[in-house]
């Protein structure tokens, strides 16, 4: 068993719970212990960063500082928190003069960071530390003739991935473990428009039918993704793409986690799997 | 007007730094998923700021349609980060009071950050609601099927999650008012 310090970020509670529930019992099953950071706050994710730099990185250093009392690794499974919380860190031991100020506006509440907390992503976990031999050993229903397209979406291998940032084969790896047909696609790590789908919809829901589209034409049933973003992107919009471009996509989303749960026979109830938009429940049928 | 110390301003910003060394290849603006709804594409946008065209860049709806996709920043040949440039330019234009009206993403980023900041995790739905009042009621009709399919999924929590070290939150987050900014 190996401890870590778990971040699940504000989606994780909300609109991507599938994510949130699935990841427990999963985490549980492959022998890792995740213990919830205590009263963690948002990271601040892309959007405070682009309105205040000192107040976003305040904000993410109270978590660091959080962590760094744990002395774990500190892991979340969304791609947003990870290039929050990673580019944070990367930015208070670059730039002095941030630092301090940070340092400034923590011990006004008694804490401080010394950069001591290494920031990784929990598909990178799942990848480098428990690995795909050890997931595969642990299948008890293997997903033969399944075709998955894993969808690595944009920040969870770039700018300070763990995998090639522009042909990236982790996940691939991971579903392979699983006994599913990797779907080779062509667009498996662009961009589906994030949340510009909340403000500029017409962007967004453009890059959501291309990926769609590309999955479906190399013959994929579902599509697999660790992000909470692009999950609600390509799994919530999929009815507003079908509607804009007289489309009929029927293709469930699932996170990685509850993948991997059903190839390890948890519980449907346990992984989520009601609380996808487009359901997985047919294309999953012989598996569960 | 040239405003010759805009350089300086977007480089004293942590990200913004490196611009100098830019070769205006274009490899930004060919990575770039959204480049064709900006006003100045990035490889346009970093040359702006080096030529002092600052109230019109900041004033435009450019940076507003980064979606932090990180293409160009693995991309570029002289190792800028456009994508932590685009995020300067966005703090410079609400700091300054020029963001465009014309993208509803500067609103929407405002109100992201209320939400963090009331109860230190951000209430998604909350969120959404404030956004469409603030912009335009009607587009939320639109998107209020997407709204209903999560909220029937339950993926829309109708409580707000407050964390118990707000006020933690809120002394922080005075001090770094009072210290002014990142520099």
């Amino acid at each position: 068993m190996k401890d870590y310090s778990y971040f699940p970020g504000c989606s994780a509670e909300a609109t991507a719970s599938p994510l949130g529930l699935s990841v427990l019992p999963v985490a549980k099953e492959l022998d890792m212990d995740l213990i919830e950071l205590e009263d963690w706050n948002c990271c601040g994710s892309s959007p405070y960063g682009s309105v205040d730099k000192l107040e976003a990185t305040c904000i993410a250093a109270r978590n660091l500082a959080l962590a760094e009392k744990k002395g774990l690794d500190l892991v979340t499974p969304c791609s947003n928190c990870f290039v929050v919380l990673h580019e944070a860190n990367t930015h208070l031991e670059e730039f002095p003069r941030l630092r301090e100020q940070v340092g400034e506006a923590l011990a006004t509440a008694r804490l401080g960071y010394k950069g001591g907390v290494r920031v990784r992503h929990l598909a990178e976990v799942l990848y480098r530390d428990v690995t795909p031999e050890v997931i595969g050993a642990k299948v008890t229903k293997p997903l033969k003739r399944l075709k998955v397209a894993p969808y690595y979406g944009c920040q969870l291998v770039r700018p300070g991935g763990f995998d090639d940032p522009e042909s990236p084969h982790s996940l691939d790896e991971v579903v392979a473990s699983l006994e599913a047909d990797v779907v080779p696609w062509q667009l498996k790590a662009h961009c589906c428009g994030s949340s510009l789908v909340m403000p500029e919809p017409e962007v967004a829901l453009e890059l959501i039918n291309k990926l769609l589209r590309n999955a479906q034409e190399n013959g994929a049933q579902c599509l697999v993704t660790p992000c909470p973003l692009c999950q609600i992107n390509l799994d919530a919009y999929q009815s507003q793409v079908n509607r804009r471009f007289k489309t009929k996509y029927n293709l469930p989303v699932l996170f990685v986690t509850q993948l991997i749960g059903v190839a390890l026979g948890i519980r449907p109830e346990e992984l989520g799997l009601s609380r996808n938009i487009v359901s997985p429940m047919r294309v999953l049928a012989p598996y569960l | 007007m040239a405003d010759v110390r805009f350089i300086d301003e977007v480089c004293s910003i942590p990200g913004g730094e490196a611009i100098r060394s830019c070769i205006q290849c274009g490899v930004c603006t060919g990575s770039c998923p959204t480049a064709s709804r900006w006003d100045y594409p990035p490889r346009q946008a970093i040359a702006m700021v080096r030529a002092g065209l600052r109230d019109e860049l900041l004033s435009s709806n450019s940076m507003w349609f980064c979606a932090s996709c990180y293409t160009c920043t693995v991309r570029c040949p002289r190792d800028i980060k456009p994508t932590d440039v685009m995020h300067v330019l966005e703090v410079l234009a609400i700091k300054n009071g020029l963001s465009t009206k014309r993208s509803r993403t500067p609103v929407m980023y405002q109100c992201f950050v209320d939400s963090a900041k009331g109860n230190g995790r951000v209430y998604e739905l909350g969120m959404m609601l404030k956004l469409f009042l603030r912009t335009n009621p009607f587009a939320a009709l639109k998107l209020a099927p997407v709204g209903l399919g999560l909220l029937l999924h339950r993926r829309l929590p109708l409580k707000p999650n407050r964390i118990k070290g707000i006020g933690e939150i809120k002394v922080i987050l005075n001090k770094a008012k009072a210290l002014g900014g990142a520099k």
